[in-house]
């Protein structure tokens, strides 16, 4: 299996990916790029010229549990805050959430990984300086919540997921975002 | 999809590394950051961004850590409202659980 180490005579964080692997990674990252540009942060109301001139952010905690996830409240007892905090935050952590997965999508694309996976066979070697590793690292993150998530991921559930036959979907999404998980891991490591 | 715009990390915020908790408490620190432990991020993940944000040393970073794994949450900085709300902005950046709230 795959996994991220330091160059020792570079600093570069490089990994070898294969063609499967990298399209997985690619995929995980294009669903949370579309999830933060797709689901509306303002609602809008009819009005044209209101859309308009409508620049606020969000005030309210976002539908979907994922998008709640990675944009919690940030005051517990006290709603106004945490609407004036979301209002003024919300937009940039998006921005930059959906920045950070293209740059793996890019980096991959850079390294050879076609638009589409026809090819078997194929090796994707990426090599990161530390600025675009430590945004893989963070990018990895969201990936993981966003399954953890769908998935209802809770502490120490191992045994759980061990314990579903291996044609569940959800063992296999398990399955996937444990791979992440590892990942990152080794990301942390060749930082550190 | 991805238009190429600047990524830029969370700045790490200018924190006195010799200070000791003792005499923060002197300060007059109204506020805090909290985060709370969830069942995704992993220990070294954790540990690698609050020695990178706060530039706590591994030993500080180590038993902030682990007091958001074993107690649920952890205070991990102390200042203004305004500091606070930087600070839990770029843990949110990071994909960890914060908040913010008065010290009791």
């Amino acid at each position: 299996m795959s996994a991220f180490t330091r160059h020792r005579r570079s600093g570069l964080v490089i990994a070898n990916f294969t063609g499967f692997e990298a399209d997985l990674l690619r995929s995980l990252a294009s669903q949370l790029v579309e999830l933060l540009r797709n689901e509306e942060a303002v609602p809008h109301g009819q009005d044209p010229f209101e859309t308009l001139m409508d620049f606020s952010g969000p005030t309210a905690e976002p539908e979907d549990p994922v998008l709640a996830r990675l944009f919690p409240t940030a005051y517990a007892e006290d709603e106004e805050a945490a609407s004036e905090f979301r209002r003024f935050t919300e937009a940039t952590l998006r921005d930059g959430k959906a920045a950070a997965a293209c740059v793996i999508i890019d980096g991959l694309e850079e390294a050879g990984l076609p638009p589409q996976l026809e090819e078997d066979g194929m090796m994707i070697d990426v090599e990161l300086d530390r600025p675009t590793a430590e945004t893989w690292m963070r990018s990895f993150t969201d990936l993981r919540l966003a399954l953890a998530t769908r998935l209802g991921v809770e502490q120490d559930d191992d045994a759980y997921w061990e314990s579903l036959p291996d044609e569940d979907p959800r063992a296999q999404a398990h399955d996937i975002y444990d791979w992440v998980g590892y990942l990152q891991e080794t990301l942390v490591r060749a930082l550190a | 999809m991805c238009h190429h715009g600047d990524v830029s990390a969370p700045s790490p915020v200018e924190v006195e590394p010799d200070l000791s908790s003792d005499e923060m408490t002197v300060v007059a620190t109204p506020w805090v950051t909290i985060v709370w432990n969830d069942p995704v991020n992993l220990m070294s993940y954790v540990t690698y961004v609050f020695q990178k944000y706060f530039g706590y040393n591994k030993k500080k970073a180590e038993k902030l850590m682990l007091e958001v794994h074993q107690d649920g949450k952890s205070v991990v900085s102390t200042g203004s409202r305004e500091e606070m709300e930087r600070d839990v902005q770029a843990m949110h950046e990071y994909g960890l659980w914060a908040t913010l709230s008065r010290s009791e």
